[in-house]
Protein backbone atom coordinates (compact mmCIF):
# COMPACT_ATOMS: atom_id res chain seq x y z
CA UNK A 1 0.00 0.00 0.00
CA UNK A 2 1.07 3.51 -0.27
CA UNK A 3 1.79 5.12 2.48
CA UNK A 4 4.64 7.85 1.15
CA UNK A 5 3.83 10.61 -0.74
CA UNK A 6 6.79 12.02 -2.90
CA UNK A 7 8.12 14.44 -0.90
CA UNK A 8 8.47 11.40 1.61
CA UNK A 9 5.35 12.29 4.26
CA UNK A 10 3.15 9.85 5.48
CA UNK A 11 -0.12 9.97 2.90
CA UNK A 12 -2.13 7.10 3.89
CA UNK A 13 -5.50 6.42 1.97
CA UNK A 14 -8.75 6.44 4.36
CA UNK A 15 -9.47 3.18 3.42
CA UNK A 16 -5.99 2.05 4.83
CA UNK A 17 -6.71 3.75 8.05
CA UNK A 18 -9.71 2.53 8.90
CA UNK A 19 -7.63 -1.03 8.07
CA UNK A 20 -5.81 -0.31 10.30
CA UNK A 21 -8.48 0.83 13.18
CA UNK A 22 -10.75 -1.99 12.70
CA UNK A 23 -7.27 -4.04 13.34
CA UNK A 24 -6.46 -2.59 16.24
CA UNK A 25 -9.62 -2.60 17.61
CA UNK A 26 -9.52 -6.09 17.63
CA UNK A 27 -6.07 -6.14 18.97
CA UNK A 28 -7.01 -4.05 22.05
CA UNK A 29 -10.06 -6.11 22.74
CA UNK A 30 -8.12 -9.22 23.03
CA UNK A 31 -5.98 -7.54 25.66
CA UNK A 32 -8.21 -6.45 27.43
CA UNK A 33 -9.82 -9.85 27.82
CA UNK A 34 -7.01 -11.18 28.61
CA UNK A 35 -5.82 -8.64 31.19
CA UNK A 36 -9.56 -9.48 32.82
CA UNK A 37 -9.20 -12.85 32.84
CA UNK A 38 -5.85 -12.39 35.07
CA UNK A 39 -7.68 -9.80 37.19
CA UNK A 40 -10.60 -12.39 38.23
CA UNK A 41 -7.90 -14.97 38.81
CA UNK A 42 -5.86 -12.40 41.02
CA UNK A 43 -9.19 -10.89 43.10
CA UNK A 44 -10.12 -14.65 43.42
CA UNK A 45 -6.56 -15.25 45.54
CA UNK A 46 -6.56 -12.07 47.35
CA UNK A 47 -9.89 -13.26 49.09
CA UNK A 48 -8.50 -16.53 49.71
CA UNK A 49 -5.37 -14.94 51.11
CA UNK A 50 -7.05 -12.51 52.80
CA UNK A 51 -8.82 -15.34 54.88
CA UNK A 52 -6.07 -17.25 55.79
CA UNK A 53 -4.23 -14.10 56.81
CA UNK A 54 -6.85 -13.51 59.48
CA UNK A 55 -6.06 -17.40 60.27
CA UNK A 56 -2.42 -16.56 60.96
CA UNK A 57 -3.23 -13.64 62.63
CA UNK A 58 -4.89 -15.33 65.40
CA UNK A 59 -2.24 -17.71 65.80
CA UNK A 60 -0.08 -15.34 66.13
CA UNK A 61 -1.96 -13.67 68.26
CA UNK A 62 -2.31 -16.36 70.67
CA UNK A 63 1.33 -17.10 70.53
CA UNK A 64 2.03 -14.01 71.63
CA UNK A 65 -0.39 -14.03 74.47
CA UNK A 66 1.64 -16.92 75.46
CA UNK A 67 4.97 -15.93 75.70
CA UNK A 68 3.69 -12.82 77.55
CA UNK A 69 2.19 -14.94 80.17
CA UNK A 70 4.96 -16.95 80.26
CA UNK A 71 7.76 -14.15 80.45
CA UNK A 72 5.96 -12.68 83.19
CA UNK A 73 4.42 -9.81 82.20
CA UNK A 74 4.70 -6.97 79.44
CA UNK A 75 7.65 -7.81 76.60
CA UNK A 76 6.94 -4.72 74.82
CA UNK A 77 9.72 -2.54 76.87
CA UNK A 78 12.47 -4.89 75.89
CA UNK A 79 10.88 -5.81 72.27
CA UNK A 80 11.01 -2.15 71.85
CA UNK A 81 14.45 -1.42 73.02
CA UNK A 82 16.07 -4.29 70.20
CA UNK A 83 14.49 -1.78 67.46
CA UNK A 84 17.28 -1.40 65.22
CA UNK A 85 17.65 -2.04 61.74
CA UNK A 86 14.94 -4.16 60.47
CA UNK A 87 15.84 -7.67 59.42
CA UNK A 88 13.30 -8.30 57.82
CA UNK A 89 12.53 -6.48 54.37
CA UNK A 90 10.95 -6.86 50.66
CA UNK A 91 12.26 -6.32 47.81
CA UNK A 92 9.96 -5.81 44.60
CA UNK A 93 10.45 -7.34 40.98
CA UNK A 94 8.52 -6.09 37.83
CA UNK A 95 6.73 -9.53 36.22
CA UNK A 96 5.41 -8.92 32.24
CA UNK A 97 2.11 -10.28 32.07
CA UNK A 98 -0.21 -9.34 29.03
CA UNK A 99 2.02 -6.29 27.81
CA UNK A 100 1.86 -4.82 31.59
CA UNK A 101 4.05 -4.84 34.11
CA UNK A 102 2.82 -6.30 37.52
CA UNK A 103 5.05 -5.36 40.93
CA UNK A 104 5.69 -8.36 42.94
CA UNK A 105 7.21 -8.33 46.24
CA UNK A 106 9.62 -10.90 48.30
CA UNK A 107 10.63 -10.83 51.69
CA UNK A 108 14.10 -11.65 52.69
CA UNK A 109 15.83 -11.54 55.79
CA UNK A 110 18.73 -9.59 56.08
CA UNK A 111 21.73 -9.85 58.89
CA UNK A 112 20.91 -11.54 61.97
CA UNK A 113 17.58 -10.64 63.47
CA UNK A 114 18.99 -9.49 67.13
CA UNK A 115 18.16 -12.17 69.71
CA UNK A 116 19.51 -10.23 72.43
CA UNK A 117 16.39 -10.26 74.55
CA UNK A 118 18.30 -10.96 77.72
CA UNK A 119 15.92 -8.62 79.63
CA UNK A 120 13.24 -11.44 79.65
CA UNK A 121 13.48 -13.65 82.89
CA UNK A 122 12.13 -16.76 81.42
CA UNK A 123 10.17 -17.55 78.03
CA UNK A 124 12.76 -17.97 75.86
CA UNK A 125 10.96 -20.86 73.76
CA UNK A 126 7.52 -19.14 74.05
CA UNK A 127 9.17 -15.95 72.69
CA UNK A 128 11.23 -18.19 69.56
CA UNK A 129 7.67 -19.92 68.76
CA UNK A 130 6.11 -16.14 68.78
CA UNK A 131 8.65 -14.95 66.66
CA UNK A 132 8.23 -18.07 63.76
CA UNK A 133 4.67 -17.46 63.93
CA UNK A 134 4.89 -13.28 63.49
CA UNK A 135 7.54 -14.31 60.53
CA UNK A 136 5.33 -16.72 59.38
CA UNK A 137 2.69 -14.14 59.45
CA UNK A 138 4.94 -11.52 57.38
CA UNK A 139 5.23 -14.31 54.70
CA UNK A 140 1.59 -14.18 53.79
CA UNK A 141 1.41 -10.87 54.02
CA UNK A 142 3.93 -9.65 51.84
CA UNK A 143 2.11 -12.36 49.59
CA UNK A 144 -1.30 -10.40 49.64
CA UNK A 145 0.89 -7.06 49.05
CA UNK A 146 2.29 -8.75 45.98
CA UNK A 147 -1.41 -9.57 45.09
CA UNK A 148 -3.05 -6.09 46.03
CA UNK A 149 -0.33 -4.11 43.94
CA UNK A 150 -1.27 -6.38 40.64
CA UNK A 151 -4.27 -5.95 41.31
CA UNK A 152 -4.91 -2.08 41.10
CA UNK A 153 -2.28 -1.99 38.39
CA UNK A 154 -4.47 -4.56 36.18
CA UNK A 155 -7.20 -2.34 37.25
CA UNK A 156 -5.89 0.84 36.02
CA UNK A 157 -4.27 -0.73 32.79
CA UNK A 158 -7.92 -2.74 32.35
CA UNK A 159 -9.38 0.59 32.12
CA UNK A 160 -7.22 2.36 29.88
CA UNK A 161 -7.44 -0.29 27.80
CA UNK A 162 -11.10 -0.03 27.37
CA UNK A 163 -10.87 3.45 27.06
CA UNK A 164 -9.09 2.86 23.98
CA UNK A 165 -11.16 0.11 22.77
CA UNK A 166 -14.04 2.54 22.99
CA UNK A 167 -12.47 5.45 21.53
CA UNK A 168 -12.05 3.59 18.26
CA UNK A 169 -15.30 1.97 18.01
CA UNK A 170 -17.29 5.24 18.89
CA UNK A 171 -15.22 7.95 17.31
CA UNK A 172 -12.56 6.70 15.65
CA UNK A 173 -13.92 4.42 12.91
CA UNK A 174 -17.26 5.87 12.36
CA UNK A 175 -15.54 9.53 11.70
CA UNK A 176 -13.37 7.30 9.14
CA UNK A 177 -16.72 5.15 7.87
CA UNK A 178 -18.54 8.46 7.49
CA UNK A 179 -15.85 9.97 5.62
CA UNK A 180 -15.36 7.30 3.35
CA UNK A 181 -19.07 7.18 2.40
CA UNK A 182 -19.55 11.16 1.95
CA UNK A 183 -16.22 10.56 -0.44
CA UNK A 184 -18.46 7.53 -2.18
CA UNK A 185 -21.03 9.20 -2.33
CA UNK A 186 -19.64 12.60 -3.87
CA UNK A 187 -17.85 10.52 -6.76
CA UNK A 188 -21.36 8.50 -7.19
CA UNK A 189 -23.06 11.99 -8.09
CA UNK A 190 -19.92 13.28 -10.06
CA UNK A 191 -20.46 10.40 -12.14
CA UNK A 192 -23.81 10.56 -12.21
CA UNK A 193 -23.64 14.29 -13.42
CA UNK A 194 -21.15 13.23 -16.26
CA UNK A 195 -22.69 10.39 -16.87
CA UNK A 196 -26.27 12.76 -17.33
CA UNK A 197 -23.87 15.56 -19.51
CA UNK A 198 -22.74 12.39 -21.56
CA UNK A 199 -26.58 11.32 -22.44
CA UNK A 200 -27.64 14.53 -23.31
CA UNK A 201 -24.71 15.47 -25.24
CA UNK A 202 -25.51 12.10 -27.55
CA UNK A 203 -29.19 13.67 -27.93
CA UNK A 204 -28.06 16.73 -29.02
CA UNK A 205 -25.74 15.04 -32.02
CA UNK A 206 -28.69 12.69 -32.12
CA UNK A 207 -31.04 15.41 -33.23
CA UNK A 208 -28.34 17.50 -34.77
CA UNK A 209 -27.88 14.37 -37.23
CA UNK A 210 -31.61 13.91 -37.48
CA UNK A 211 -31.83 17.28 -38.65
CA UNK A 212 -29.14 17.80 -41.28
CA UNK A 213 -30.69 14.34 -42.22
CA UNK A 214 -34.22 15.67 -42.90
CA UNK A 215 -32.64 18.64 -44.82
CA UNK A 216 -30.77 16.62 -46.89
CA UNK A 217 -33.92 14.79 -47.92
CA UNK A 218 -35.56 17.70 -48.40
CA UNK A 219 -32.92 18.90 -50.98
CA UNK A 220 -33.54 15.65 -52.18
CA UNK A 221 -37.00 15.74 -52.71
CA UNK A 222 -36.72 19.25 -54.27
CA UNK A 223 -34.47 18.60 -56.91
CA UNK A 224 -36.59 15.62 -57.97
CA UNK A 225 -39.37 17.88 -58.24
CA UNK A 226 -37.22 20.26 -59.92
CA UNK A 227 -36.81 17.46 -62.50
CA UNK A 228 -40.05 16.97 -62.71
CA UNK A 229 -40.60 20.18 -63.63
CA UNK A 230 -37.92 20.39 -66.17
CA UNK A 231 -39.84 17.81 -68.57
CA UNK A 232 -42.90 19.54 -67.55
CA UNK A 233 -40.74 22.79 -69.34
CA UNK A 234 -40.13 20.56 -71.92
CA UNK A 235 -43.22 20.35 -72.77
CA UNK A 236 -43.57 23.60 -72.55
CA UNK A 237 -41.08 24.01 -75.01
CA UNK A 238 -42.65 22.15 -77.27
CA UNK A 239 -46.38 23.52 -76.69
CA UNK A 240 -44.39 26.82 -77.35
CA UNK A 241 -42.49 25.77 -80.42
CA UNK A 242 -45.94 24.49 -82.05
CA UNK A 243 -47.51 27.55 -81.04
CA UNK A 244 -44.67 29.96 -82.84
CA UNK A 245 -46.75 30.81 -85.88
CA UNK A 246 -49.29 32.32 -83.60
CA UNK A 247 -47.55 34.00 -81.57
CA UNK A 248 -45.53 36.76 -82.81
CA UNK A 249 -44.25 37.76 -79.61
CA UNK A 250 -42.07 34.96 -78.87
CA UNK A 251 -38.42 35.13 -80.35
CA UNK A 252 -36.55 32.40 -81.65
CA UNK B 1 0.92 4.04 28.43
CA UNK B 2 3.82 7.09 29.06
CA UNK B 3 1.53 8.44 31.82
CA UNK B 4 1.62 5.89 34.44
CA UNK B 5 3.52 6.23 37.28
CA UNK B 6 6.13 3.93 37.19
CA UNK B 7 6.37 1.16 39.92
CA UNK B 8 9.44 1.39 41.67
CA UNK B 9 11.44 -1.48 42.01
CA UNK B 10 14.03 -1.83 44.83
CA UNK B 11 16.22 -3.93 46.20
CA UNK B 12 15.58 -3.22 49.83
CA UNK B 13 12.34 -1.96 51.17
CA UNK B 14 10.32 -2.06 54.88
CA UNK B 15 7.43 -2.90 55.83
CA UNK B 16 5.61 0.01 58.10
CA UNK B 17 2.67 -0.42 60.93
CA UNK B 18 0.12 0.80 62.10
CA UNK B 19 -1.21 -1.17 64.51
CA UNK B 20 -2.49 -1.66 68.24
CA UNK B 21 0.69 -2.77 70.70
CA UNK B 22 0.38 -6.30 70.51
CA UNK B 23 0.65 -6.65 66.74
CA UNK B 24 3.22 -4.08 66.99
CA UNK B 25 5.19 -6.14 68.85
CA UNK B 26 4.40 -9.46 67.82
CA UNK B 27 6.02 -8.35 64.14
CA UNK B 28 8.54 -6.31 65.53
CA UNK B 29 9.92 -9.58 67.13
CA UNK B 30 9.92 -11.01 63.77
CA UNK B 31 12.13 -8.18 62.78
CA UNK B 32 10.06 -6.29 61.19
CA UNK B 33 11.26 -2.78 62.79
CA UNK B 34 13.74 -0.36 61.52
CA UNK B 35 14.75 2.96 63.37
CA UNK B 36 17.18 5.17 61.75
CA UNK B 37 19.60 7.53 62.78
CA UNK B 38 17.17 10.06 63.01
CA UNK B 39 15.00 8.35 65.53
CA UNK B 40 12.60 7.74 62.73
CA UNK B 41 10.27 4.63 63.07
CA UNK B 42 8.58 2.67 60.61
CA UNK B 43 5.96 2.01 62.88
CA UNK B 44 3.07 3.93 65.08
CA UNK B 45 1.59 2.28 68.50
CA UNK B 46 -2.09 3.24 68.53
CA UNK B 47 -3.67 2.89 72.07
CA UNK B 48 -6.37 4.37 73.43
CA UNK B 49 -4.71 8.02 73.80
CA UNK B 50 -3.54 8.14 70.13
CA UNK B 51 -5.15 10.82 68.10
CA UNK B 52 -6.63 11.05 64.71
CA UNK B 53 -4.62 13.41 63.92
CA UNK B 54 -1.72 11.37 64.96
CA UNK B 55 -2.64 8.51 62.97
CA UNK B 56 -3.19 10.39 59.82
CA UNK B 57 0.13 11.68 59.79
CA UNK B 58 2.01 8.67 60.40
CA UNK B 59 0.26 7.24 57.73
CA UNK B 60 0.64 10.41 55.47
CA UNK B 61 3.90 10.21 56.04
CA UNK B 62 4.70 6.16 55.47
CA UNK B 63 2.65 6.63 52.06
CA UNK B 64 5.08 8.96 50.80
CA UNK B 65 8.36 7.84 52.04
CA UNK B 66 10.44 5.84 49.58
CA UNK B 67 11.87 3.52 51.36
CA UNK B 68 8.23 1.86 52.78
CA UNK B 69 7.24 -0.45 50.36
CA UNK B 70 4.34 -2.23 52.52
CA UNK B 71 1.92 -0.64 54.99
CA UNK B 72 -0.14 -3.11 57.54
CA UNK B 73 -2.82 -0.95 59.43
CA UNK B 74 -5.62 -2.85 62.18
CA UNK B 75 -8.78 -2.70 60.23
CA UNK B 76 -10.23 -0.82 63.20
CA UNK B 77 -7.56 1.88 63.28
CA UNK B 78 -8.21 2.15 59.16
CA UNK B 79 -11.82 3.14 59.89
CA UNK B 80 -10.58 6.00 61.93
CA UNK B 81 -8.81 7.20 58.75
CA UNK B 82 -11.30 5.64 56.33
CA UNK B 83 -11.85 8.48 53.78
CA UNK B 84 -7.53 9.27 53.49
CA UNK B 85 -7.42 5.09 53.29
CA UNK B 86 -9.80 4.70 50.11
CA UNK B 87 -8.50 8.40 48.47
CA UNK B 88 -4.67 6.71 48.05
CA UNK B 89 -4.86 5.26 44.23
CA UNK B 90 -1.00 4.29 44.22
CA UNK B 91 -0.87 0.62 44.01
CA UNK B 92 2.70 1.49 46.13
CA UNK B 93 3.21 1.53 48.72
CA UNK B 94 0.77 -1.67 49.28
CA UNK B 95 -1.66 -1.10 52.06
CA UNK B 96 -3.16 -4.35 54.14
CA UNK B 97 -6.34 -3.80 56.38
CA UNK B 98 -5.03 -7.12 59.13
CA UNK B 99 -7.15 -7.66 62.09
CA UNK B 100 -6.43 -6.99 65.73
CA UNK B 101 -7.43 -9.24 68.82
CA UNK B 102 -10.68 -7.34 69.75
CA UNK B 103 -11.46 -6.81 65.90
CA UNK B 104 -11.56 -9.85 63.51
CA UNK B 105 -11.19 -9.59 60.04
CA UNK B 106 -14.50 -7.89 58.21
CA UNK B 107 -13.93 -7.83 54.44
CA UNK B 108 -16.96 -6.06 54.05
CA UNK B 109 -15.31 -2.66 55.14
CA UNK B 110 -11.69 -3.31 53.40
CA UNK B 111 -11.26 -0.59 51.42
CA UNK B 112 -9.28 -2.43 48.15
CA UNK B 113 -12.47 -5.37 47.91
CA UNK B 114 -15.01 -2.30 48.77
CA UNK B 115 -13.51 -0.82 45.31
CA UNK B 116 -14.63 -4.25 43.50
CA UNK B 117 -18.00 -5.08 45.35
CA UNK B 118 -20.06 -4.83 42.32
CA UNK B 119 -17.74 -8.45 41.30
CA UNK B 120 -18.89 -9.90 44.56
CA UNK B 121 -22.15 -12.57 43.85
CA UNK B 122 -23.13 -13.58 47.09
CA UNK B 123 -21.68 -16.93 46.66
CA UNK B 124 -18.59 -16.41 46.80
CA UNK B 125 -18.56 -13.82 49.85
CA UNK B 126 -20.68 -16.96 51.31
CA UNK B 127 -18.25 -19.45 50.41
CA UNK B 128 -15.66 -17.94 52.18
CA UNK B 129 -17.33 -17.37 55.12
CA UNK B 130 -17.62 -21.42 55.76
Amino acid sequence: MHLFNNHGNSFPSLLFLLKIATRGHALLKKKSDALTVQFRQILKKIVSSKESMGEIMKTSSFSLTEAKYVAGGNIKHVVLENVHTASLKVRSRQENVAGVKLPKFEYFTEGETKNDLTGLARGGQQVQQCRVAYVKAIEVLVELASLQTSFLTLDEAIKTTNRRVNALENVVKPRLENTISYIKGELDELEREDFFRLKKIQGYKKREIEKQLASAKEFEFAEKDSSQKGISRNSAHNLLSAGREKDEDIIF
Amino acid sequence: MANRAQIPTSNSALIAMIADEDTVVGFLLAGVGNVDLRRKTNYLIVDSKTTVKQIEDAFKEFMTREDIAVVLISQYVANMIRFLVDSYNKPVPAILEIPSKDHPYDPAHDSILSRVKYLFSAESVASGRR
